[in-house]
């Protein structure tokens, strides 16, 4: 079981407030995914609930049972930082097996525990080597395979791909999702990548200063964002916002229109516009417009869409997909 | 045409570069060994004092000795060599291992877990080294003698382990500083008691750092001649005693003094020839990655 609990949980470091006040649910095996800018406090939350920090005030819960103020080691959590953190002076072996001998568990099940992790980590030809002697990938796999045999009741990833390459994030992250699949163990994932939180989230939570800006399903987060900070964090590109009388026309201080929901045409539309910088990824081209009366929208094109810089389009949004907010920045 | 010049030009300059850089470190190698030679020269006269007979010890500055052992049999004879030379093992070694046993878990806690104080609590240990040893000498002399302590093994031991404390501390705390906190917060995760992460996790991350300290402490502690004079006399007496003891009553030996003097500098001269390698990579740690 995985149920983590979090009530009131105020974090304070002297008179820097990072976390006000939190309330959260995570439920049994669920994958969970904090997610804000840098410095938004979600790795300060991932660190309350690990233990590694104490709480100022409120309550941490899991399974029911208070662990407020339980050492790490007793809450029966298991962690992956970002920086790997694996003993440089063990083999990947003896990284595997040290939370099983810290537990005092026998010698044989050490060994087939440890074998076991390693298949399924693909880490059986490397056992013998140092740390030092492996990838950034490798190295990740054993971290968590250090965290995987001691069958914990949730996981916490602290950023664990921001040091690997692009390529590497991409396969590292289905591995992280696959194994999520196996398991079935609550899993809570920090980053502040917002296509690593929309790809492996059940949920996700939305950080901001301290703040849960929004809690949802990815495609909720997508879909209705309750607020411009979530708005303007979910989706890449970010939505495009705009002020002014374009708002006030759909009786809003703020509309967001993001780029996939703009059509492009070059004979007519709503908005007119001149094209600034073209990004073609192949797939899709991402039009950066300056649009009469508006400023600069970006645009989701077809990737074969064919214009150039100075070029005039028109845009024109998808009825239905205008997001409106009022002064205070929440959705209406 | 144009290439080929380019080229040319570019390999000419790359032997500028070259003889440049080729001068300046015959120039910083002479200056070095001329370094080197000055600071080892009173060692060196030393050993060749050592290896004269006492006229020609007298005679004046003379660097080549008549090579007799004459000196060496006199001082084994006179006075047994083995008793102060254990007595500085015992000494040497028992302060260095009870200041590293006080010191791993001191720097532990200021390394990792420092509060606002931590600073100057390391000032404030190293502050007592500027104190003159002499200040105290007359309570510490008075302690000891009322405790019994005075020429005793386990009072030396007591007294070098407090007096090197603070280096000890210093330089493991600076060891500890480099190793990063996330690998000691995944031990606690992974269910390591306090002296778990300690035993299993710092402490072998640490060698060499903690190797380093233990050689210098070993080095100071064996050296150190103003406690050891002072507070013992003959049971407990390491070798600076075992020196000492020639240059007194009967007038000045500087042949048989040079020759205890060698005798109490080699085995640790002959630990620190070994061990080199090893001092060199502690005291430039994190200085150089």
């Amino acid at each position: 079981m995985g149920n983590i609990t979090l009530k009131n949980v105020h974090k304070a470091f002297g008179a820097t407030v990072i976390i006000p006040d939190i309330d959260l649910d995570i439920a049994d095996g669920e994958f969970v995914v904090f997610v804000g800018p840098s410095g938004c406090g979600k790795s300060t939350l991932l660190r309350l609930i690990a233990g590694l920090e104490d709480t100022t005030s409120g309550t941490i819960l899991i399974d029911g049972r208070e662990v407020t103020d339980e050492a790490p080691a007793k809450r029966g959590l298991a962690m992956v930082f970002q920086s790997y953190a694996l003993y440089p002076h063990m083999s990947v072996y003896n990284n595997i097996a040290f939370p099983l001998k810290m537990a005092k568990v026998d010698k044989d099940t050490i060994d087939r525990k440890v074998r076991s992790a390693a298949t399924t980590l693909n880490l059986t030809n490397y056992l013998e080597r140092r740390p030092g002697q492996l990838s950034g990938g490798q190295r990740q796999r054993v971290a968590i395979g250090r965290a995987i045999v001691r069958q914990p009741k949730a996981f916490l990833f602290d950023e664990p791909l921001s040091n690997l390459d692009a390529a590497l994030r991409g396969t590292m992250r289905l591995e992280i999702s696959e194994l999520h699949q196996q398991l079935a163990t609550t899993m809570i994932y920090v980053t502040h990548d917002q296509v690593e939180a929309m790809t492996m989230a059940d949920k996700i939570v939305v950080l901001n200063a301290g703040n849960i800006e929004q809690v949802g399903s990815p495609l909720e987060l997508y879909r209705s964002p309750r607020n411009l900070f979530v708005a303007g964090f979910i989706g890449s590109p970010r939505m495009n916002l705009i002020t002014g009388a374009e708002a006030a026309k759909h009786g809003a201080q703020t509309i967001g229109v993001r780029p996939e929901h703009l059509k492009l045409s070059t004979a007519s539309g709503t908005w007119k516009g001149t094209v600034g910088v073209a990004e073609h990824l192949g797939s899709d081209t991402f039009l950066h417009i300056q649009v009469d009366g508006i400023g600069q929208v970006t645009a989701r094109a077809d990737g074969e869409f064919a214009v150039d810089h100075g070029d005039q389009v028109w845009l024109t949004p998808e009825p239905g997909k205008i997001h409106r907010f009022n002064e205070a920045g929440e959705a209406i | 045409m144009g290439v080929v010049q380019h080229g040319l030009s570019c390999g000419e300059n790359l032997i500028m570069a070259r003889r440049v850089s080729t001068r300046h470190k015959v120039i910083a190698t002479f200056a070095a060994w001329l370094v080197a030679f000055v600071i080892f020269f009173p060692i060196l006269y030393m050993v060749i004092t050592s290896l004269k007979t006492e006229p020609e010890a007298i005679a004046g500055i003379n660097l080549i000795p008549s090579f007799t052992l004459e000196s060496y049999v006199a001082v084994q004879q006179q006075n047994d060599y083995f008793k102060p030379f254990m007595n500085s093992v015992v000494i040497a070694l028992g302060s260095t291992l009870v200041a590293l046993i006080i010191a791993i878990p001191a720097a532990w806690s200021m390394a990792f877990s420092p509060t606002k104080r931590t600073k100057d609590i390391l000032m404030w240990m190293l502050s007592t080294k500027m104190m003159p040893a002499v200040g105290v000498l007359v309570p510490l002399f008075i302690i000891f003698r009322d405790t019994g302590l005075l020429d005793t093994r386990i009072g030396l031991t007591m007294i070098l382990t407090l007096i090197n404390l603070p280096i000890v501390v210093w330089m493991l705390y600076t060891y500890f500083r480099e190793i990063p906190g996330e690998i000691l917060e995944a031990a606690r995760m992974d269910g390591a008691s306090l002296s778990g992460e300690i035993i299993y996790v710092l402490t072998p991350m640490a060698v060499p750092g903690i190797a380093s300290t233990m050689l210098l402490n070993i080095i100071l502690a064996w050296n150190e001649a103003f406690w050891t004079l002072r507070l013992a006399a003959a049971n407990a007496a390491p070798l600076t005693a075992f020196i000492a003891s020639f240059s007194s009553p009967q007038g000045l030996f500087w042949a048989k003094l040079s020759a205890a003097s060698t005798l109490a500098i080699a085995p640790i001269l002959i630990m620190g020839w070994f061990s080199q390698r090893q001092l060199v990579r502690g005291l430039t740690f994190g200085a150089v990655k």
